[in-house]
This record gives structure tokens, C-alpha cells and sequence, in this order.
């Protein structure tokens, strides 16, 4: 059977999802929500390549560049920000992380 | 193609079974290699897409950057590994919930996706022929003239990522001796050596 | 001229009552006894023009009211009847201004006290000139209003403020039924000035109006209605309830409003009015037997009170009625004629009791007086001037006004009259006895107050006597005097139309009475003042035993007839608690707890609610982002 767009697509689909329950389902681990967060960008990343594939339009991949360019910022910020907040509360359980309210 | 079709079908299995395991994994140093498992499938499905550019920058920066970065912070800090399956199971239901129907539309959108007839021609950036250009020597005329300012911004993004992570995780530590090299290039010579004309057999007095 | 006469007392009041404080009390006294006195003054030459020569005028001073067919002037109507009424009004008004001098003395508010009394005679003076029932009204408000200044001037007693409202209040019920009856008759006629509905009475003498599906004859409901005014105003039986309590004002006030005028002007309506009373029997004869009725039952009330000022009170509610059956049976310039000999002598008895409490230290109590008849001798001569004339002895003023007004009841020959005759010698054998009882109880006899009071018996100071002097000529003279012009052969011409006689001549009919009719007002009279001389001067003893021995009938009549425990329980309390319920449930429940406390307090709970999202941990948040995601996505999926 030929592979066609919607295949990629559901590829990707189905890793975004995954990325979404990672975030659901772990309650311990700070760093895995921060890769269920890679995952779903991956998952984006897919299908912007995916769709500038099967279009011929190379404004696909260059957001995909543009999308792992925020990608690496933001997990080297998170990670940050889960290492001075180690440095502070001496947990990363996702449940000890309430304060940030007014 | 018998052969790309399998081969897409290797990679995107076992993707998912990559994704599957970074979620599912105990030791949070294993849920790091699983993504970088995940992260080289998905570079095989873009080549089998053609685009090989984007494949390798994937490795590079994703699986040589940012998953190593990952595992650093892992290993870094120390993490108590038995604790991690508690409330497991407290947040299943909503979260099967809401990822299942998140998934289930999804998968309706995506499956019966048809391109309309004027999609070609709203082409932004119409790729050439690969053979005749190669992909990354295509993105480059684009990248570099139409979108130079996207370009620029996220050059920016990067120096304000590593100027913040380098402000939020930077300490003073106490009793550290530096090096100052002004002073050390400012000292005179009065201030350190004295010459003293000593006499034979007698001494420093 | 005329208006001088009416505005000032207007003029002294304002100056009294704005300037007081920087022109002095004596300047005010001075200034608002002025006022009234030159009133009074010009009162009489117009009293002779007017009435007895029969010059009558309107005089129009401005436009008021001109909307559609309503059109209402300010105008002073001088006719005889107004003529009588201003006479009367201005010379006791002023009489009572030059007494309250003294016996005010001692207050601090004296500029405010004058500027009420002159306030009051204006008042009272446009009521009696209106040319139309709007003024009339006006005259009638505003004498309720200062009535209501005036018993609760001593604003700091409680009780002063009980009686004030409690006057005012009983006086709006009767209102109620005199606006009323305004209305029918603009409804009726059209129109609100006197002469226009005067002239158009005839013309609809046997018209009908339909209320709630009941038909009624108008002229008779609408008297009936004026006549409810007139209750109120005259504390005739029903809504008598306010008099005794407007005691509470000083003496002047007493003598001023509730004596000779304010109390009158349910008599002056009814009089003014009589043109369409005439043309209604039923509301006729009901008036008789209220007039009648209130004559007998204060007159019982009066004989067991202790205070000397609460018994001339029920004396003057007693008179009153006295007039009221006069009018119902017809014979109206008995009415006004008795009105005017009464406001002599009844002001002299209350100004008289006043000097009385200002010899005693202000005790009003009769039971702590007695004794002192040899220490206050021109006060004592005063109030036996006044009690002859209101008990009806020859020569004095009422012997002529009031056996008039009985041989008018009987010579009516209705059945309404003759209970009215029976319930006047009645009234008039207790009116005896209880002013015998009052005299005897005060002067003479043991004294009962302590030493310190009976030391300070004095004599009343000029200033308050010549008053009660003046107001003592007019008690004797002031009935033979009038008699022929009033009531006698000389009233044709006098009255000339001012109060209507339609069919037969009531006062002709009296003139014809047999004699014992004429004798027994005489008799009865006798009879009373010798029984209270026999109780309270020979055998003083009798009284108490006679009290023990009828606790219930005592009672009765100390309690006045539990007329005030009745308006309470049927009145006052539905009212509190209506207003009770409608404040909490009503007010508060309903519209304060939809409205202003209601939205407040419900953004307070709401916002706290909403507060309670930001629960501070991580995952609430990342959650909330994904299911935003999810929804978001649903919604597409499904809008399109």
C-alpha cells in the first residue's frame, strides 16, 4: 500500500498523544514532563515536514528548523529552572511544586 | 516501493514504541535514552521524506544537544527512583480521558486528509527538483534571503535562552579565590621587592 | 384693608420666627402681638361693613391652579359667616398672644412659641376666608401642621411627641375623607370655587354615583365625606382620641387651638358647606347623632378626670358636638352662634387653669389643689365667669347660644332631633356637675398640695390677667349682645345666605318650642351644679366611697370608654406589624437581597470561588493547558 500523507500524519498524532499522557500520568518526575514536552514538538515537527513533503513547499522545513530552535531554548531553560528549583526545595516531585500562585 | 514502505513502517513503530517506553520507564536516566531512540526514528522517517537536511540538524542539535543536556541534569541531580510510580494510577482515568479523545480526533482529521486542488498553487517556496538542487542547498537559497529575519529571531531566542539559563543557575560560592588581572598588572615593582645591600658574612638585619 | 388683616399675622410670624434669635424675645412678643392685635383691630370695623351692613367681597389676590376646567385663585371671601369668624379669631387669638407673654416667661424659645401662635391665626384666618375648597384645604393643612408644632413644642418630653403625632395622625384619617369629598365635588360640579358650586347644588340634587357597583346618592356621600373631615378636625366620637393628649401643649395652646379655633373649623365646614348639606338629609341626620352622641360621652368622661386641663378639654369635644347636632338638625347660626360665644368662654376656663398651674408650681392635678380661692381671688372670679357661661346660666353668653341650640334640636321634630334633645339636657346636667366638681376640687375645700406649693400661691401677674378680663367680657356680653343679630329676628338679614336654609326655618321652629322645653336646660343645670356642690363641698367623702362601690363603671369612664386600648389593638398594631413585616421581608428580603447586598455579597462568593483555581500547584496547570487544548480542538472539529 503506498504511504500516503494521512500515514504521517497519524504517526504523528498518535506521538503527540503520547507526549500528553506522559504529561498526565507522571507525578514524580519533573524532567519526563519536560520530554513528554519534546515529544509532542517532535510529533509537530513530523508533520510540518510531512506536509511539506506531499506539497513541495519548502516552507515546511523551515519551520521545522524554527521549531527545534525553540525547542532547544526552552528545554535548556526548563531544565534551569528544575535545577535552582532542585537547589531550593531538594524534590523534583511534580507535587511539590505549588507555589506558584498569588 | 516495497522497500520504503517497510521501512516506514519499521521506523514509525518503533517510534511509538520509543514514546511508549520514555513514559513508561522507572529510571529516569533509561526515559532519557528512549528519547533519544525516539528522536533517531524520526530522523529516518525525514529521510524517507526527503528531507535529509532536517533529519541530520535532528541528530545534531536534538539527540547531541538537548537529550545530552537532558541526561546531564538527570544525573545530576539526585533523584530517589522508587518513588516514581506513585499516583500512577490517580490520574489515569482523566488523563486516558482526555489524550483518548485528543487521539480519536486526531486520528479522524488526519485519516480522511485530502489536499484540495488549489493547494499548489498557494505554495510559499516551491521545492525543486531534488536532483537538480540538492534539499539542504535548496533551504539554504530560501532561508538566508526570504526568511532571513525568522532567521535572525531565532538567533536572538537562542542568546536570551543561554544568557537566561546562565542567570538562573549561576551562584556566588564563598572562598572561591579568582584570579584578578588588573590588580595583577597594576602592581609596581616598589611594592613588592625591596633591594637591600647586604654585607658579606652579616646577613638580613 | 382686608388683607392686612388676614396676612399680618403672617408677617409678625415670619419675623418671630426667622429674626427671633437677633431681635430679642421681647422685640418678638412685641412684634407678633402687634401683628395680630392690629388684625384684630381691623377685624372689627370689617365686621360691621361686612356683615352687619352687608358689603360683601371676594377679594382675589393671585392666580394659583389653572389646569384644564381646575382653576383655584388665592381670594379672601368676606361674608358674613367669614366676617363673624375672623372677628372672633383675630380679638381671642390676640388676647392669648399678650397672655402667653407671661405665662411663657420662664421658657427659653419665646420667639419661637409667638411665631407658632401668629403662624397658627394665619393659618386659621385663610381657612376661614378661602373662596374655594383647595384654599380651604390649605387653611385646614396648615393649621394641622402648627397644631402639630405647637403640642409638641416641649419637643424634649416624650410624651409631647406621642400627643404631636398622635393629633396629627387622627387628624390625616379625617383628611382623608375630606379630600375625598373634594374630589367628588370637582367631579360632581366641576369646579371648586364656592359660588360656582353653590349655584350648580340644585341642578344635581338627585344624582347617583356608582362605587364598586354600589349606587349612592352623590351629595350625600360627598357630604358624608366632608363630615369625616370634620370629624377629625372636631374630635367629634370616633376620632376624639387626639384631643385629650393635646394637653400636653402649654396652656396657651390649649385656649388658642383646641378652644376656640382650630377645633371649630370642622363646625366653620360644615357651616360653609351647609348649601350642599342642606340637599342631604342622610348625611344631616348622621351628623346629628355623632354631634349628639360625642356631647354625652365626653361629657361623662369629663366628670371622673383629675386633670384640670384634660376636663376642660372633654368639655370643649362635649361643646363641640353641641354644635355639630345644631348643624344636623339645621339650625345653623345657633351653631356659629355658640361657636362664637364658646371660644370666649373657653379660652377664658383654659387660660383661667392655666394661671391656676402657674399659682400652683405647675401642678395640674386637681386632687393636689383645693384651698386656695382666697389666695388668687381675680383668677377665681374669672373661672366662675367662665364656668356660668358654659354651664348656661342667665345672663352670660352661653345661657343664649346653647338653650338655642336645644330648642332647635327638639323644635325639629324628627326622630334625630329628639335624640339629640335628650343627649344634650344630659350632657348639659353632667357638663354641670363636672364644672361644679372642677371649681369646688380646685378652690375651695382643704388644701391637699404640700406646704411649699401652697406657699407660693401668688396672683397671676397684669400681663395675664387683663387677658383673662378682656376674654371675661365677651363670656357675658357677648350673647346678649349678638342674639338678635345671630339667632334672633335680625339673623334674615344678617346672615343673608351665608349659611342655607332650604325648606323650613329651623330657628323659627325653636322660637316655638313649648315652654318646659325652654325650662329644662335651666333646670338640669341647677341640678348639677347643686349635686357637685353637695360632693365635693358638704360631703367629700362620697365621691371615693362612690367610686369603690361601681369599679366598673369607674373605670370605664377614667379609661375613656377604652376607645385608645380599641385603636390600639385594631390599628396600631396591624399597622407596626405591616410595616414591620415590610421592612424586614419586604425591604430587606426582597429588594435589598436582590439588589445591592444581594450582587455585592454575590461577587464576594463568586470571586472567592473563582480565587480558588489558582491552586499554586504545577500539574493543575499543565492539566488545565491540555484539556484547554483538547476542548479547543473538539470545537473545531465540531464547528466546522
Amino acid at each position: 500500500m503506498v504511504v500516503s500523507l494521512s500515514h504521517y500524519l497519524i504517526v504523528a498524532g498518535i506521538l503527540f498523544s503520547l507526549g500528553i499522557f506522559g504529561i498526565f500520568l507522571n507525578r514524580k518526575n519533573l524532567i519526563v514532563i519536560l520530554m513528554s514536552i519534546e515529544l509532542m514538538l517532535l510529533a509537530v515537527n513530523i508533520n510540518f515536514v510531512a506536509f511539506s513533503a506531499f506539497l513541495g513547499d519548502l516552507v515546511g522545513q523551515i519551520f521545522t528548523m524554527l521549531v527545534l530552535t525553540v525547542a532547544a531554548a526552552e528545554a535548556a531553560i526548563g531544565l534551569a529552572i528544575v535545577v535552582v528549583f532542585y537547589r531550593a526545595h531538594r524534590s523534583i516531585a511534580v507535587e511539590d511544586i505549588n507555589e506558584l500562585k498569588g | 516501493m516495497i522497500a520504503a514502505t517497510l521501512a516506514f513502517y519499521l521506523f514509525a513503530a518503533l517510534a511509538i514504541v520509543g514514546g511508549l517506553n520514555v513514559i513508561f520507564q522507572r529510571n529516569p536516566v533509561h526515559s532519557v535514552l528512549w528519547l533519544i531512540f525516539t528522536f533517531f526514528n524520526a530522523a529516518g522517517l525525514f529521510v524517507l521524506l526527503g528531507a535529509e537536511f532536517v533529519a541530520m540538524i535532528l541528530v545534531i542539535v536534538y539527540v547531541g544537544a538537548v537529550a545530552v543536556l537532558f541526561l546531564f541534569v538527570v544525573m545530576m541531580l539526585d533523584i530517589n527512583i522508587t518513588m516514581v510510580r506513585e499516583g500512577f494510577f490517580k490520574y489515569m482515568p482523566i488523563g486516558l480521558l482526555v489524550g483518548g479523545i485528543l487521539l480519536a480526533e486526531l486520528i479522524t482529521v488526519f485519516a480522511g486528509w485530502v489536499m484540495s486542488d488549489s493547494a499548489e498553487a498557494m505554495r510559499a517556496a516551491p521545492a525543486p527538483d531534488p536532483s537538480v538542487i540538492s534539499n539542504t542547498e535548496a533551504l539554504g537559497l530560501i532561508l538566508y534571503t526570504d526568511y532571513v529575519y525568522l532567521f535572525q529571531a531565532s538567533g536572538i531566542i537562542l542568546l536570551v535562552a543561554m544568557i537566561g539559563s546562565i542567570v538562573l543557575t549561576h551562584r556566588t560560592r564563598t572562598g572561591v579565590r579568582k584570579q584578578v588581572i588588573s590588580e595583577q598588572n597594576a602592581r609596581r615593582p616598589e611594592d613588592t621587592l625591596e633591594i637591600v645591600k647586604v654585607e658579606s658574612g652579616k646577613g638580613l638585619q | 384693608m382686608e388683607a392686612a388683616a388676614i396676612f399680618l399675622p403672617l408677617l409678625g410670624a415670619i419675623i418671630a420666627g426667622f429674626f427671633g434669635r437677633q431681635i430679642g424675645d421681647r422685640a418678638s412678643q412685641i412684634v407678633t402681638c402687634l401683628g395680630v392685635g392690629s388684625a384684630a383691630v381691623l377685624s372689627i370695623p370689617l365686621f360691621f361693613d361686612v356683615a352687619v351692613n352687608g358689603n360683601e367681597r371676594v377679594i382675589t389676590i393671585m392666580n394659583w391652579i389653572n389646569s384644564g376646567t381646575f382653576e383655584t385663585a388665592w381670594a379672601l371671601r368676606f361674608d358674613t359667616l367669614s366676617a363673624v369668624m375672623v372677628m372672633t379669631v383675630t380679638c381671642v387669638s390676640s388676647l392669648i398672644h399678650v397672655y402667653s407673654i407671661g405665662y411663657m416667661s420662664h421658657d427659653d424659645s419665646k420667639p419661637r412659641f409667638m411665631a407658632y401662635l401668629s403662624l397658627f391665626t394665619f393659618a386659621m384666618l385663610m381657612l376661614v376666608t378661602a373662596d374655594n375648597l383647595i384654599q380651604l384645604f390649605f387653611g385646614w393643612e396648615g393649621v394641622g401642621v402648627v397644631s402639630y408644632l405647637l403640642i409638641g413644642f416641649w419637643f424634649k418630653k416624650p410624651t409631647a411627641n406621642a400627643a404631636a403625632i398622635k393629633a396629627f395622625v387622627v387628624n390625616r384619617v379625617g383628611d382623608f375623607g375630606f379630600l375625598l369629598g373634594i374630589f367628588g365635588i370637582y367631579m360632581l360640579f366641576d369646579s371648586v370655587s364656592f359660588d360656582t358650586v353653590f349655584n350648580a347644588v340644585p341642578a344635581h340634587v338627585d344624582d347617583t354615583v356608582t362605587f364598586f357597583g354600589i349606587e349612592g346618592h352623590a351629595l350625600t356621600l360627598i357630604s358624608l365625606l366632608l363630615f369625616v373631615g370634620a370629624m377629625g378636625k372636631s374630635a367629634q366620637l370616633f376620632l376624639h382620641t387626639w384631643l385629650p393628649d393635646a394637653m400636653e401643649g402649654p396652656t396657651p395652646v390649649s385656649a388658642l387651638i383646641h378652644a376656640a379655633t382650630m377645633v371649630t373649623a370642622g363646625v366653620f365646614l360644615v357651616a360653609r358647606m351647609s348649601p350642599l348639606f342642606e340637599y342631604a338629609p342622610s348625611a344631616l341626620e348622621v351628623v346629628t347623632i355623632v354631634g349628639a352622641s360625642t356631647a354625652f360621652f365626653a361629657a361623662t368622661i369629663g366628670c371622673v378626670q383629675t386633670d384640670i386641663k384634660r376636663v376642660i378639654a372633654y368639655s370643649t369635644c362635649s361643646q363641640l358636638g353641641y354644635m355639630f347636632f345644631a348643624c344636623g338638625v339645621g339650625a345653623y347660626p345657633a351653631a356659629i352662634f355658640h361657636l362664637m360665644t364658646h371660644a370666649w368662654f373657653k379660652a377664658l376656663l383654659f387660660l383661667g387653669s392655666g394661671s391656676v398651674i402657674h399659682a400652683m408650681s405647675d401642678e395640674q392635678d386637681m386632687r393636689k389643689m383645693g384651698g386656695i380661692w382666697k389666695h388668687v381671688k381675680v383668677t377665681y372670679a374669672m373661672m366662675w365667669i367662665g364656668t356660668l357661661a358654659l354651664v348656661a346660666v342667665p345672663p352670660f353668653a352661653g345661657y343664649y347660644s346653647k338653650d338655642m341650640i336645644l330648642e332647635a334640636a327638639y323644635g325639629a321634630h324628627t326622630s334625630v332631633g329628639q335624640y339629640a334633645f335628650i343627649m344634650g339636657i344630659a350632657a348639659a346636667l353632667l357638663t354641670a356637675f363636672y364644672s361644679g366638681r372642677l371649681l369646688f376640687m380646685t378652690f375651695h375645700g382643704e388644701p391637699r398640695a404640700d406646704k411649699e406649693t401652697m406657699d407660693h400661691v401668688h396672683e397671676s401677674p397684669l400681663v395675664m390677667t387683663l387677658p383673662l378680663a378682656g376674654l371675661a367680657i365677651g363670656a357675658i356680653f357677648a350673647g346678649y349682645v349678638g342674639y338678635d343679630l345671630f339667632i334672633g329676628d335680625g339673623r334674615i338679614d344678617f346672615w343673608r345666605g351665608a349659611l342655607a336654609v332650604v325648606g323650613d326655618d329651623p330657628i323659627e321652629a325653636a322660637h316655638h318650642v313649648p315652654t318646659w322645653v325652654v325650662w329644662s336646660p335651666m333646670i338640669v343645670t341647677v341640678l348639677g351644679l347643686g349635686l357637685s356642690f353637695h360632693l365635693y363641698m358638704r360631703r367629700p367623702d362620697i365621691p371615693g366611697r362612690l367610686a369603690s362601690q361601681f369599679p366598673g363603671v369607674y373605670q370605664f369612664l377614667l379609661n375613656k370608654w377604652y376607645f385608645d386600648e380599641l385603636y390600639d389593638f385594631l390599628f396600631v398594631r396591624p399597622a407596626f406589624w405591616i410595616g414591620n413585616f415590610l421592612w424586614k421581608r419586604g425591604d430587606e428580603g426582597t429588594i435589598d437581597r436582590f439588589g445591592p447586598d444581594g450582587i455585592s455579597s454575590s461577587i464576594i462568593s463568586g470571586a472567592r470561588r473563582l480565587g480558588a483555581v489558582q491552586t499554586g500547584y504545577l500539574y493543575h496547570y499543565a492539566f488545565a493547558m491540555i484539556i484547554g487544548i483538547a476542548l479547543f480542538v473538539s470545537w473545531m472539529m465540531v464547528g466546522s
